[in-house]
């Protein structure tokens, strides 16, 4: 800001409160901080069963009178649900905690450096975090299984890593990349005030980012860091594509037990959607929530 | 100098086996990488365009006075925004594929009339037009009654307020949401792999199927052209945006 | 069409029983109003009384339920009534300014003879120019709404209406905006043109403003003309009991 004096309209910013134009609302999943939560959350149940079930009941009319009916396909879902629930969702699940906890662990330090006072940790932190945010999650899932060695040697034992692990790893570096995003722009959304108050009371600048700064934001992190859980168990499919063992690899592999009947292809995968859908919608619930609590605090 | 470039790698590779830059000395295979990001380029900018498209109508749909058309539409949206792109692409190609009659050009294959190519797009294009939609809508929205009627009031139809006045003003609100959007388009488009659609990704994984030496050269491939590629539309969008800033007015 | 029997001799702007309802509420009841050639007739009154809802039926931005208005003999209160016809005729000025925010002071002013009239661009440019200088904005022709300040904006919002080279103006508390220093350059434009023989009506808050250009005053509450006068009479010997309180209040 020039010391000149500022006059609306010549050597500022014009300021009027008239609704020229009206607040935009519409974000998409990602920049609101919390708007894959905010839509799923406002998302009636019953309008996307509908969809679902409109969806599969169209092409199934189109082969009533094949000699496999709807209703075998049916019945060969339901005796495969147990298998691919327990066996298939639920490595789904261990992936996203597993990578949301190393994600975090990595994305809060890399947030932190990137508010670093020097320049070239800052720097960094920033160019890293850019990177992973900016390349497609399939890249550097691709990238980390095969650079990551099946097995390691500590101290003469050998450890394995399966490969849900190793996705587990790919699946981090987007979910670092994001999250040191969230802690950064938590961090700069405090006052630059709390900074100087604390400054002028001799914090030192660890004590008055441990201190002063972060209980402050910690609050705000979690509905956005709750968010980005959404969106990653979302993107847990993708690891199929590695051959791991989740719910959709099952589900491919349960249709051809069931001797790849075209009928199967609906039911097992509108399965996947739904439950899918069944996880993530009380999460975005719980996150609407919580922001709404916290931000009626502030 | 290409020349020396290519006898360079040629002979990295003879004395590293584990940085094999075959893409670069191979014109085969210098041929598929350019193959991959042709298609890469070619899926992205046929499904921003359709998505835009969708979203346009989209948006004017909402606004219909019919309830019914507007459920549609919000099922559409939720639908799409709400399950995971990969699942959509193999429920499009293989569930919906089966449904689509195919011909055949020689009388010996059977070819689906909508190739893997095509339900990437129609895929791809949807899922990206679910929140294109909102994201015009909102913009729409942005624009005040006020500003409709001071049109009107120039002798301006309905028409004509929404070409020269609504919509410009909702395409410049809504333009970093859009572009942001467009960005994790072009990321999504990597997802074609699973159902073989030849993009950037898929030649580089079956070049390395191929060449078991080629994989360390072709995963830093894989990420560098990426990088690019995302960096090069988010520098571009950027400028647009500013380009298309209305002076005055927001942050 | 009506219109070719109206003569200057005749009211312009003739307002007969007018009433209007939104929902339950009615806020006009029964009004009826004659402006001549080259009048300028001031509207004041409490807020809620009905006053810019009256001007903005002579626009037909809003329909009226019964009785009538006709502007040179057209009627606004017809099913097959020619909005472009009349509003070619009856310019309107905002409270809120709403110029078009994408658009500089230059195109806000050319937009509408441009693309309603469709007049050619050169002759449209010259006379936007002209219109630039009279409203005293010289230099500002490129300068986007956003950087103008209120009373600027407002000016420029008065040109624009001016373009389409209307017979009657109207102006919707167009001071009650603007900050106390601007509300002077505004009053002036206006008071340039009703000296020039421009048919004006107002709705204001500006008491000295009236006295001084209107040559007839109304004063309307909860949906009545409760008194009308010349300003002479009018501020000095009004006789119903709610316009003295309502002078007394402001005076």
């Amino acid at each position: 800001m020039s010391a000149r004096t500022l006059i609306p309209g010549i050597t500022a910013r014009a300021t009027t409160d008239l609704p020229v134009l009206k607040p935009f609302k519409g974000k998409p999943y990602g920049h609101d901080e919390i708007g894959f939560s905010r839509f799923l959350a406002n998302l009636s149940p019953w309008a996307v069963v509908c969809v679902v079930m409109l969806l599969a009941l169209w092409p199934m009319a189109a082969m009533a009178q094949a000699k496999y009916t709807i209703g075998d396909a049916f019945d060969a879902l339901w005796k495969w649900v147990p298998f691919l629930v327990t066996k298939g969702f639920a490595l789904n699940i261990l992936i996203s905690v597993t990578t949301m906890a190393i994600g975090t662990a990595a994305g809060v330090l890399l947030g932190l450096w990137q508010i670093s006072p020097h320049p070239a940790i800052q720097k960094t932190a920033w160019a890293v975090t850019q990177a992973f945010r900016n390349s497609p999650w399939l890249v550097l899932l691709f990238i980390v299984m095969l650079a990551f060695p099946f097995e390691i040697t500590i101290a003469g034992v050998t450890i394995p890593i399966p490969d849900w692990m190793k996705a587990v790893f790919g699946l981090s570096l987007p979910i670092m990349a994001n999250i040191s995003e969230v802690v950064r722009g938590a961090i700069q959304s405090v006052p630059t005030g709390q900074w100087e108050a604390s400054e002028s009371l001799a914090f030192s600048r660890n004590q008055t980012l441990w201190r002063i700064i972060l209980p402050q934001c910690f609050k705000r992190m979690i509905p956005p860091w709750m968010n980005w859980y959404a969106i990653l168990t979302m993107a847990t499919p993708l690891v199929s594509l590695l051959g791991v063992e989740e719910i959709v690899t099952l589900s491919r592999q349960a249709m051809e037990g069931e001797n790849n009947h075209p009928e199967l292809l609906i039911p097992f995968y509108g399965f996947c959607l739904v439950i899918f859908f069944a996880y993530c919608y009380p999460i975005a619930r719980w996150t609407i929530s919580l922001e709404r609590k916290f931000s009626v605090k502030l | 100098m290409l020349q020396s470039i290519q006898d360079y790698f040629r002979q990295l590779a003879e004395t590293n086996p584990s940085w094999n830059f075959i893409y670069i000395y191979d014109p085969v295979q210098t041929a598929r990488v350019l193959d991959g990001l042709w298609m890469t380029i070619i899926l992205s900018v046929v499904c921003v365009i359709l998505s835009v498209v969708i979203g346009v109508v989209g948006a004017l749909l909402q606004g219909s006075p019919r309830r019914w058309v507007r459920s549609v539409v919000q099922g559409y949206i939720q639908f799409f925004r709400n399950t995971p792109p990969l699942i959509q692409l193999l429920f499009f190609y293989f569930a919906l594929g089966q449904f689509t009659p195919s011909y055949s050009p020689d009388g010996w294959l059977e070819v689906p009339i909508i190739s893997n190519v095509g339900w990437a797009i129609i895929s791809l294009s949807f899922f990206a037009g679910a929140f294109n939609v909102e994201i015009f809508r909102s913009g729409i929205e942005a624009v005040p009654e006020s500003t409709k009627e001071a049109s009107e009031s120039l002798g301006m139809n309905r028409l004509q307020t929404y070409i020269y006045v609504v919509l410009p003003l909702a395409f410049r609100v809504s333009l970093p949401s859009l572009n942001n959007n467009l960005v994790n388009l072009v990321k999504t488009t990597t997802q074609a792999i699973v159902i073989a659609v030849p993009e950037l990704l898929y030649q580089l994984v079956s070049i390395y199927n191929d060449y078991s030496t080629a994989q360390n050269a072709c995963m830093v491939l894989m990420f560098l052209v990426y990088i690019v590629l995302v960096g090069i539309l988010v520098l571009g969008m950027n400028r647009w945006e500013r380009g298309m800033r209305i002076p005055g007015y927001g942050a | 069409m009506a219109e070719s029997k109206w003569t200057p001799k005749e009211p312009m702007v003739s307002a007969k029983d007018v009433h209007k309802s939104f929902g339950d509420l009615e806020v006009l009841k029964g009004v009826s109003m004659d402006v001549m050639k080259g009048d300028c007739v001031c509207v004041i009154g409490p807020s809620g009384s009905g006053k810019s809802t009256y001007i903005r039926c002579i626009n037909a931005l809003n329909p009226i339920d019964s009785g009538s208005i006709e502007v040179e003999g057209q009627e606004v209160n017809d099913p097959h009534l020619d909005k472009l016809e009349l509003r070619k005729k009856v310019g309107m000025v905002f409270q809120q300014y709403n110029l078009f925010p994408h658009k500089t002071a230059l195109e806000n002013i050319m937009m509408a003879p441009m693309r309603v009239l469709k007049e050619p661009k050169d002759e449209v440019e010259t006379r936007a120019r002209e219109l630039i200088k009279k409203v005293r904005l010289e230099g500002k022709e490129d300068s986007f709404p956003g950087e103008l300040s209120g009373g600027q904006q407002q000016r420029v919002a008065i040109a624009r209406s001016l373009a389409m080279r209307p017979d009657v103006m109207l102006f919707d508390e167009v001071t009650a905006a603007l900050d106390p220093e601007t509300v002077k350059e505004v009053l002036v434009t206006i008071r340039d043109l009703a000296e020039e023989g421009m048919t004006c009506i107002l709705v204001t808050h500006e008491m000295g403003f009236a006295r001084e250009v209107a040559n007839h005053i109304y004063f309307t509450d909860r949906g009545v003309i409760v008194e009308h006068g010349p300003p002479k009479t009018f501020f000095t010997k009004a006789k119903d009991p709610r316009t003295k309180e309502f002078l007394s209040q402001i005076l």
